[in-house]
């Protein structure tokens, strides 16, 4: 369980990581020293695992399509769906794999160059996996929001007066 | 024209945020740190329900204290975060704004010639609300070296038999200074010895960084004598939606509620709707907000010591109140040159009373990136002064 302080520190990290560690010492109050240390001990335990930013494809001109994938699989005995999920992850088109509640077992977010890379790799590669039973591709059209970014339309411009009491 | 305006009115000096606001005005690509209000949206759940509210049709006055279900769970909250118990039913008053709260309290209870105690410096609307209300003001000077709390040393000095009201405004604007338990008891004692009314205006209560808020009207034998002003502006980001409170006797209350359905009938429904949603679902945001502030507020209190300054730790607000007086500027020229020389705005301490003067307040309801920006500019213009010292 996270104490209050290292639950903002967190917080902070998740938010920008590119701060340093003296940067966020001033903005927490915590030595610079316990944030290293705090850091590499988050990084040995997989509480951090990687230091990535956000970067909004759509943007850049390069064409990138994505698809969500919804997986019916047979559970292993013994292992339920860890073993054939085990397997998918090693993927490198498998951008997010998760085990969900209701109609289908397994959701797969797909990322490839093109429609067709998407639709060999679901035909060649996932299909004919044993113990799935079925698949059913769904193309994204358009990204509205992503890792609680907005990414439509401009910035609200606030205006707020220059100087109020 | 000037001759139809009343004596009272015409002689009421000009807001020193005002002039000080004329002169931004003028001027181009200014990084302004005056701004008293937070740099967030609303939540979009309040603001969702503010736009559901108008869906429906509800545009209708309320009753003049407000929606009785927003004063119900305004009544809850209070118990749950502040201790405070007031029965919704006539002990709470739902105001356009703690603005309205405040000036209600001066009409309805001071006569000419009664005195207002008011802590130096504050927020500016006090004195001239209770000027404009026939009384006079006399101001209690708190010092940085007493972290700005108010002391009853202090009050003493300045006390007069003709003493009805005092003022509290903890968390501070714009010192950022907050009252601890121990700070508020020999004030209750004060007041109680001098059978004074107080109106506390917790508007800050939810931005403290040093535990949890203490409202004077939660102290022993408090309830009945203070007026509990507070409001929405501050805590959940809703500034322009107008809805404040002010909470107390059943018999004050009801004097109050008479000149609020005289002039101002009822706060927008609008308002109280989304005020209502902010009660119900916004803590999570108000939380998040909490920290961010708590944030900046280290970065602003590292950089003016950086600079060699003196800077007070503020607990409370979103406001940081470094003392300039190093710089050998008066608080109105530092701020008048530091906006022509770097365009930086700040407001200088003056504009809150006299013991504002060798301080600025500098807001820090704004981004990381311009906060930064900010104390780059300043640290240039405070070095080019130092030097020169």
């Amino acid at each position: 369980m996270l104490t209050e302080e290292d639950h903002k520190l967190l917080k902070l990290i998740a938010e920008d990581c590119r701060l340093t560690p003296v940067e966020l010492s001033i903005q927490t109050g915590l030595t610079s020293e316990y944030i290293k240390n705090r850091i590499i001990d988050w990084e040995k335990e997989k509480v951090i695992v990687g230091y990535r930013p956000m970067i909004n494809w759509a943007r850049t001109g390069e064409e990138k399509v994505s698809a969500l994938i919804e997986v019916r699989v047979l559970p292993q005995r013994g292992y339920g769906f860890d073993r054939i999920a085990k397997r998918l992850q090693k993927f490198p088109e498998i951008k997010a794999l998760l085990l969900m509640s209701g109609g289908y077992d397994l959701s797969l977010l797909i990322e490839g160059k093109t429609m067709q890379d998407v639709a060999l790799f679901v035909a060649e590669k996932l299909a004919p996996l044993e113990h799935i039973q079925s698949t059913a591709t769904h193309f994204v059209l358009r990204r509205y929001k992503q890792d609680g970014v907005e990414l439509m339309g401009e910035e609200e411009t606030i205006q707020r007066l220059v100087v109020s009491p | 024209m000037k001759r139809y305006l009343a004596s009272h009115v015409a002689s009421l000096p000009p807001s020193g945020i005002r002039k000080f606001f004329d002169l931004v005005a003028t001027m181009k690509d200014v990084i302004s740190l005056g701004v008293g209000e937070p740099d967030f949206v609303t939540p979009w759940t309040v603001r969702e329900s503010g736009i559901f509210s108008l869906e429906q049709g509800q545009t209708m006055y309320t009753s003049n204290a407000g929606l009785l279900e927003l004063r119900e769970e305004l009544s809850h909250h209070l118990t749950c975060s502040l201790g405070l118990s007031y029965d919704p039913m006539n002990e709470i008053l739902i105001t356009a704004g703690a603005s309205e709260a405040v000036d209600l309290v001066m009409r309805a209870v001071l006569n000419p010639g009664d005195v207002v105690l008011v802590p130096d410096p504050s927020y500016v609307s006090y004195a001239p609300c209770a000027i404009l209300a026939g009384a006079s003001v006399r101001y209690v000077p708190t010092h940085a070296k007493e972290d700005f709390r108010l002391r009853v040393e202090n009050l003493n000095q300045v006390y007069t038999p003709k003493v009805k009201l005092l003022v509290l405004s903890y968390p501070n604007n714009p010192t950022g200074a907050i009252m601890h338990r121990e700070d508020l008891v020999p004030i209750a004692d004060f007041a109680a010895k001098h059978d004074l009314l107080v109106l506390a205006d917790d508007i800050y209560s939810d931005l403290t960084y040093d535990g949890r808020h203490v409202s004077f009207a939660s102290l022993p034998g408090m309830h009945d004598r203070t007026l509990f002003v507070s409001g929405f502006s501050k805590s959940y980001a809703m500034t322009g939606w107008r809805i404040g409170y002010v909470a107390g006797h059943s018999d004050l209350i009801s004097g109050l509620t008479k000149i609020h359905q005289y002039t101002m009938l009822c706060a927008p429904i609008m308002g109280q709707i989304a005020a209502l949603e902010a009660l119900r679902s916004a803590s999570e945001a108000k939380a998040d907000m909490v920290i961010a502030y708590d944030r900046r507020r280290r970065l602003m209190v590292h950089g003016f010591q950086q600079m060699g300054l003196d800077c007070f730790e503020p607990l409370g607000a979103f406001y940081v109140f470094p003392d300039i007086s190093k710089t050998n500027l008066s608080s109105e020229a530092f701020a008048e040159e530091l906006l022509k020389e770097e365009k930086v705005a700040v407001v200088p301490g003056t504009a809150f009373g006299p013991s504002g003067e060798g301080y600025i307040r500098c807001s820090y309801a704004y981004s990381t990136e311009q906060l930064q920006e900010a104390l780059i500019r300043i640290s240039h213009f405070v070095k080019r002064r130092l030097s020169k010292v």
